[in-house]
C-alpha cells in the first residue's frame, strides 16, 4: 500500500543556505514520523514546504500514491494536512469557536452569516472524542498554554484531517502539559491519524514516535525505529559528531574571592522585595550554581549584579571594590561578562548586524573607536575572528543578528562577552531552548573559562545543567538562599527538595544521598 | 512550569494595578466635573429661574405637539451635579467596566447641565441643537467609519481627509454639471473607491509606510481641490452650484415626538449614514467577512495559515474605507450647502479618526462618538444666539471640550482602547 504522505527530492534554497537538499520523507499510516535536529537544520523549512508556505524549489509530494500541488495552506488543509505551529496561529481577542472556524466557516447563504452554535457544537463533540476539554466560548486571550496548543490540534482536526504536523510542540509547554498532549497524540494515532513530530529533544522523541528521521544541514542523515535507537546514538547523528552528554571538567583551582555579594536587597517591578538578603561569594576559578525554581528573584538577583535593577540595600563588590548600584558600562569595565536570560531583549540588538552586535559594550573604546570616530576596519576584523573562533553559522558578518538561529545568537553573546579580559561571568539561563549541540558548545565554554581563573555565577532552573557544571551549589528560595553546599556531597533529588523549600537537613534525610555514578545527561 | 505561572501572575497583577489607577484618575477627573458644575454653574443661579427648552420643530411637517421642557434651573443643575457625582463615585469605589462610555456620559452630563445654566430665564430650541448635531456628526461619523473598515483589516487610513476633500469637489462638479444630487454622490464614491485603492497599492503592494502614505494622498487631496477650484471654479460659478439633497422626512417615524424631528427628518445621506452604521456592525459580528476582517487585522499570518487571502481582504477594505469617507466628503458639499470651498472638510477626516477610537473601532461606538463632536458643534452654533449676556464666554470655547475629551481619550487614561493587533502592519508572505 502507497504510504500516506511521501516527500521526494525536496529542495529549497534560502540567500546564503541551502535549507533542504533533495529530502525524501514517507509517512504511513498511523504512525508518529518524529523529525529530529538542530534548530536550523531545515526541519520546519521542510513542513512548511509540505503546508505551502513555502515553495519548494524541487521536489514532489505525493498523498496516498497520488501526487499532489501544494500552493498554499489552502491546497494542504484540502489534502488533509493540518499543522500546528511552533508560534501558536491563533487570534487572542476572538473565541475558540471562531478560531477554529476561521477559513472555514459553517455559514448560511446569500451573505454568510456565521453559524457559531453549530461550530460550537463540533467543538464539543471533538474534545468529547479527543479528550481534549476546551470551552468553545472562552475567549482565546484568557486561556493557558496547553489549551490554547489544544484549540490548534482542535482547528486541524475541525478540517478532517488525517497528517497532522506539530511543529516543536512541547517547546512552550510544561512536562505536565507536554505528557497530556503526548496522550492525546498516541489516542489520535489510534485513530488513524498520522502524525509528524519535529523536535529536538531526544527524550520525547524516544518516548513519543515510532521512527525518527534525523535531518542536518538540509539532509536526511538517518532514520531509524526508536526501539533501536538510544540517545547518544541520535545525539551523534543529530550533531554529525560524538557529543559529550555530560560536560568533562577536571576539579576546580578556587582562587580569591571575585564577587562578594553581602545582604543584598532587591525589589521587583511591583515594589515586592523579591531579593530579600542575600549573600554569598564566588571565588576565581569556580562555577556557582544559583538553583531554584523560577521566580524565586534569581532575575532581580542577577539584573541586580549586572546594574539592570536598583540594589536597595546591601553590597557588591569585585576585587574588594565597591560595585554596589554601578552603571552596567562601569561593571563591564570591571570585567563583568553576563549572559541574560532573554537573549533577545537583553543580549542582542535584533537588527543590528553581526558585526555590531560584537562591539556593542566597547565601541567607544579603542581599536573600535578612533576619537570620536568608528574604526570600521577593526570592528570587521573582529566580526571575522570572533565568528571563526566560535564558529558561528552566519551568512556573513553584516545580516541582522535576528537572522540567526537560537543557537547562534547564544554564541554571538558569549563571543562578544568572551572577547575582552573579563573576571566575573554571570550566565542566567545560558542554554535555555537551544538544541544539544550549543548547549554542549556553552557548556564547555563555560568550564574553559572557569579554568582559566574567572569566577562563574551560573543561575538554571535546569536542575541538570547546575548539577553538572557547578562546583558549589547555592539554592535560592522565596528571594533567600537557603543553603550553599558542595556540588560533589548532594545529589539531584537533594537539590530538588531544597528548591522546593526544604531545609538542608530535611533534604539530605528524605532523598537518597549521591551515589558515584556520574550524574545523568543534560538532555 | 512554575515559571510560566509565576510571570504571568506578576504581569497580570501589575497590569491591574495599573489599570486601577487608571480608575482612580478617572473617578477623581468626574468628581472634579461634579464641583465644575458647582461652582460654575449652580453658585451664578438662584432658586428662582427657569431654563425653557423647547422640543418642537420650527419646520412645516409637525409631528405630535409635545409640551416644552421647563426646568428649574438650580434644581437641575443640582440634580446632573449629583448623577455626575454617583458616576464619579462608582468609579472611584468599584469602576465602571467601559470607562470611555462613563467619560462620554460624563461629558454630555457637564454639557447638559451646562446648557441648562446658559438657558437660565430664557428659551432655546433643544430640538434643534439636536437635529443639528445629527447632522454635523455626519461628516466625522463617516470618517470614522473608512477608519474602521481599513483599521479593522489592519491598514491605517489617514488619507480620509484627502479621500473626503476629493469626493466633496467630485460630488459638487457632477451634480453641476449633470443637475443630479445622486450622479454627484456616485462619483464621489468613485473618486473614493479610487484614492482607496492608491492607498491600498502603497501599503499592501509596495509596503509603503502606511502614514506617509496617508499623508500623501491628503497632501494631493488638498493640492488638486484647491488648484481646479482656483482655476475652475471660481471662475466659472455655474461649476459650483451642485444644490443639496432635499430633507426627507420619512413617514411615520418621523411624527415621533423629538425623537423623529431629530433623526427622521434628514436628508438622504443621513440616511445612508444610519443604514451603513447598522450594515456595518451586522457584517463585522455575524458574518464570514466580518470574522475575516477581524483575523486579518489582528493576527495576519493565522489567517494565512488557514489559507484565507490576506491581500484581498484588505485592497477590498481600504477600497470600501474610500468609498466611505468620499460619501462623507459629499455630504459637506451636496448634503448641506451645495458648494465646494477650498478645504472644507477642515480637518472633519481627523476628527473621524479620532471618534473611531473614541468608539473603540466599532460602528456603533464609533456613531456615538461622532454624535458627541457633533453635539458641542452644533452647542457651539446655537449658543452665539442667546448673546454675551447669557453665556459670557466666547462660545468658540465650548469647540475645544471634544478635543479635550479625545486628548483624555487618547492619552490612554481609558486604558482599554485596544487598535487591532497588527493595525498599521504590512503583511510579508514569507
Amino acid at each position: 500500500m502507497a504510504p500516506v504522505l511521501e516527500l521526494r527530492n525536496i529542495t529549497k534554497q534560502f540567500p546564503g543556505v541551502l535549507a533542504n537538499d533533495h529530502i525524501n520523507l514517507r509517512l504511513e499510516e498511523g504512525e508518529i514520523l518524529a523529525l529530529l535536529g538542530e534548530n536550523g537544520a531545515g526541519k520546519s523549512t521542510l513542513m512548511n514546504i509540505l503546508y505551502g508556505l513555502y515553495e519548494p524549489d524541487e521536489g514532489e509530494v505525493f498523498i496516498r500514491g497520488e501526487q499532489v500541488a501544494i500552493e498554499g495552506p489552502a491546497d494542504a488543509i484540502r489534502q488533509g494536512i493540518g499543522m500546528v505551529h511552533q508560534h501558536f496561529m491563533l487570534i487572542p481577542v476572538l473565541t475558540v469557536t471562531e478560531n477554529v472556524m476561521l477559513g472555514d466557516e459553517t455559514v448560511s447563504t446569500p451573505i454568510r452569516i456565521l453559524k457559531r452554535d453549530k461550530v460550537a457544537a463540533r467543538i464539543r463533540e471533538l474534545s468529547e472524542q479527543h479528550g481534549l476539554h476546551v470551552d468553545p466560548d472562552a475567549r482565546v486571550q484568557s486561556l493557558s498554554v496547553g489549551v490554547r496548543q489544544r484549540v490548534e490540534i482542535i482547528k486541524v482536526l475541525y478540517r478532517h484531517a488525517n497528517i497532522l504536523i506539530l511543529d516543536e510542540p512541547t517547546a512552550v509547554l510544561t512536562p505536565q502539559e507536554a505528557d497530556e498532549l503526548f496522550d492525546i497524540l498516541r489516542s489520535l494515532r489510534q485513530q488513524g491519524v498520522s502524525i509528524i513530530f519535529i523536535s529536538h529533544k531526544l527524550r520525547e522523541v524516544l518516548e513519543l514516535a515510532d521512527r525518527v528521521m534525523v535531518i542536518r544541514r538540509g539532509k536526511v542523515v538517518g532514520e531509524t525505529k526508536t526501539e533501536e535507537a538510544d540517545q547518544a546514538q541520535l545525539a551523534e547523528m543529530m550533531v554529525g559528531r560524538q557529543v559529550a552528554l555530560t560536560v568533562a571538567k577536571g576539579p576546580a583551582q578556587v582562587g580569591e574571592p571575585v564577587l562578594e555579594v553581602k545582604d543584598l536587597y532587591v525589589m521587583d517591578d511591583r515594589l515586592q522585595m523579591t531579593v530579600d538578603g542575600v549573600s554569598l561569594t564566588v571565588h576565581a576559578g569556580e562555577v556557582l550554581g544559583v538553583a531554584g525554581v523560577q521566580g524565586n528573584g534569581q532575575t532581580e538577583f542577577v539584573e541586580a549584579l549586572t546594574g539592570l535593577r536598583q540594589v536597595r540595600a546591601g553590597k557588591v563588590s569585585i576585587d574588594g571594590e565597591d560595585i554596589t548600584n554601578a552603571s552596567p558600562r562601569k561593571l563591564v569595565e570591571a570585567g563583568v561578562a553576563h549572559i541574560p536570560e532573554d537573549r533577545q531583549a537583553d543580549g542582542l540588538v535584533l537588527r543590528f548586524p553581526v558585526a555590531d552586535n560584537f562591539v556593542i559594550n566597547t565601541y567607544y573604546k579603542p581599536p573600535f573607536a578612533k576619537g570620536w570616530r568608528v574604526n570600521r576596519a577593526a570592528i570587521d576584523e573582529q566580526a571575522e575572528r570572533l565568528i571563526r573562533d566560535f564558529d558561528i553559522r552566519t551568512p556573513s558578518a553584516y545580516v541582522p543578528v535576528s537572522n540567526l538561529s537560537g543557537g547562534n545568537q547564544q554564541k554571538v553573546i558569549v563571543a562578544r562577552e568572551f572577547s575582552r579580559p573579563i573576571r566575573l561571568l554571570v550566565a542566567n539561563q545560558p542554554t535555555r531552548g537551544l538544541d544539544v549541540g550549543s548547549i554542549e558548545y556553552i557548556h564547555q565554554q563555560l568550564i574553559n573559562k572557569r579554568d582559566a581563573g574567572v569566577a562563574v555565577l551560573l543561575v538554571s532552573a535546569e536542575l541538570d545543567e547546575i548539577m553538572g557544571l557547578s562546583d558549589r551549589i547555592a539554592v535560592m528560595f522565596h528571594g533567600k538562599i537557603t543553603a550553599v553546599v558542595d556540588a560533589n556531597e548532594v545529589s539531584k533529588e537533594q537539590v530538588g527538595l531544597m528548591m522546593a523549600g526544604s531545609s538542608l537537613e530535611e533534604a539530605l534525610k528524605q532523598a537518597p544521598a549521591r551515589s558515584d555514578a556520574p550524574i545523568e545527561a543534560i538532555l | 512550569m512554575t515559571a510560566t505561572t509565576v510571570n504571568t501572575h506578576t504581569d497580570s497583577t501589575a497590569a491591574l494595578k495599573k489599570e486601577r489607577r487608571r480608575a482612580i484618575a478617572f473617578g477623581v477627573f468626574f468628581l472634579i466635573v461634579a464641583a465644575a458644575i458647582l461652582v460654575l454653574f449652580i453658585f451664578n443661579t438662584d432658586s428662582q429661574m427657569v431654563s425653557t427648552l423647547k422640543l418642537n420643530p420650527t419646520t412645516r411637517n409637525k409631528p405630535i405637539h409635545v409640551p416644552d421642557l421647563v426646568l428649574p434651573t438650580q434644581l437641575t443643575l443640582i440634580v446632573l451635579m449629583i448623577i455626575t457625582g454617583a458616576i464619579g463615585a462608582y468609579q472611584l469605589g468599584r469602576g465602571f467596566k467601559n470607562a470611555a462610555t462613563a467619560l462620554g456620559v460624563v461629558f454630555l452630563l457637564f454639557i447638559a447641565a451646562f446648557l441648562v445654566w446658559a438657558t437660565r430665564n430664557k428659551a432655546i430650541n433643544l430640538l434643534g441643537i439636536l437635529s443639528f448635531t445629527v447632522a454635523a456628526a455626519t461628516p466625522i461619523a463617516f470618517a470614522g467609519l473608512s477608519g474602521v473598515m481599513c483599521e479593522r483589516s489592519g491598514v491605517i487610513n489617514i488619507a480620509i481627509e484627502g479621500q473626503m476633500l476629493v469626493g466633496a469637489m467630485i460630488a459638487v462638479l457632477v451634480a453641476s454639471v449633470t443637475g443630479s444630487q445622486w450622479f454627484g454622490l456616485g462619483a464621489a464614491i468613485i473618486s473614493g473607491a479610487v484614492l482607496g485603492a492608491v492607498l491600498a497599492v502603497l501599503a499592501i503592494r509596495f509596503i509603503v509606510d502606511q502614514i506617509i502614505a496617508g499623508v500623501a494622498i491628503n497632501i494631493f487631496g488638498l493640492g488638486i481641490t484647491s488648484f481646479i477650484s482656483q482655476r475652475y471654479m471660481q471662475p466659472n460659478p455655474e461649476l459650483n452650484t451642485g444644490g443639496v439633497f432635499p430633507r426627507i422626512a420619512i413617514p411615520f417615524l418621523s411624527k415621533i415626538p423629538v425623537i423623529g424631528p431629530i433623526f427622521f427628518n434628514q436628508n438622504a445621506i443621513v440616511y445612508i449614514l444610519f443604514l451603513t452604521v447598522l450594515v456595518m456592525h451586522f457584517m463585522l459580528w455575524y458574518t464570514q467577512w466580518g470574522l475575516r476582517t477581524q483575523a486579518v487585522g489582528e493576527h495576519p499570518r493565522a489567517a494565512d495559515t488557514l489559507g484565507i487571502n490576506v491581500f484581498r481582504i484588505r485592497y477590498i477594505n481600504v477600497i470600501i474605507g474610500g468609498m466611505i469617507a468620499s460619501i462623507g466628503g459629499a455630504y459637506l458639499t451636496i448634503g448641506s450647502v451645495g458648494r465646494f470651498d477650498e478645504n472644507i472638510t477642515a480637518g472633519k477626516g481627523f476628527i473621524g479618526l479620532a471618534a473611531m477610537i473614541f468608539g473603540q473601532w466599532t460602528p456603533l461606538g464609533t456613531y456615538g462618538a461622532s454624535l458627541i463632536f457633533g453635539f458641542s458643534d452644533a452647542l457651539q452654533a446655537k449658543l452665539q444666539i442667546l448673546g454675551k449676556v447669557q453665556v459670557p464666554i466666547p462660545s468658540e470655547w465650548l469647540l475645544i471640550l471634544p478635543y479635550l475629551i479625545t486628548i483624555i481619550v487618547l492619552a490612554g487614561v481609558v486604558g482599554r482602547t485596544v487598535p487591532p493587533a497588527a493595525d498599521g502592519q504590512p503583511y510579508i508572505k514569507e
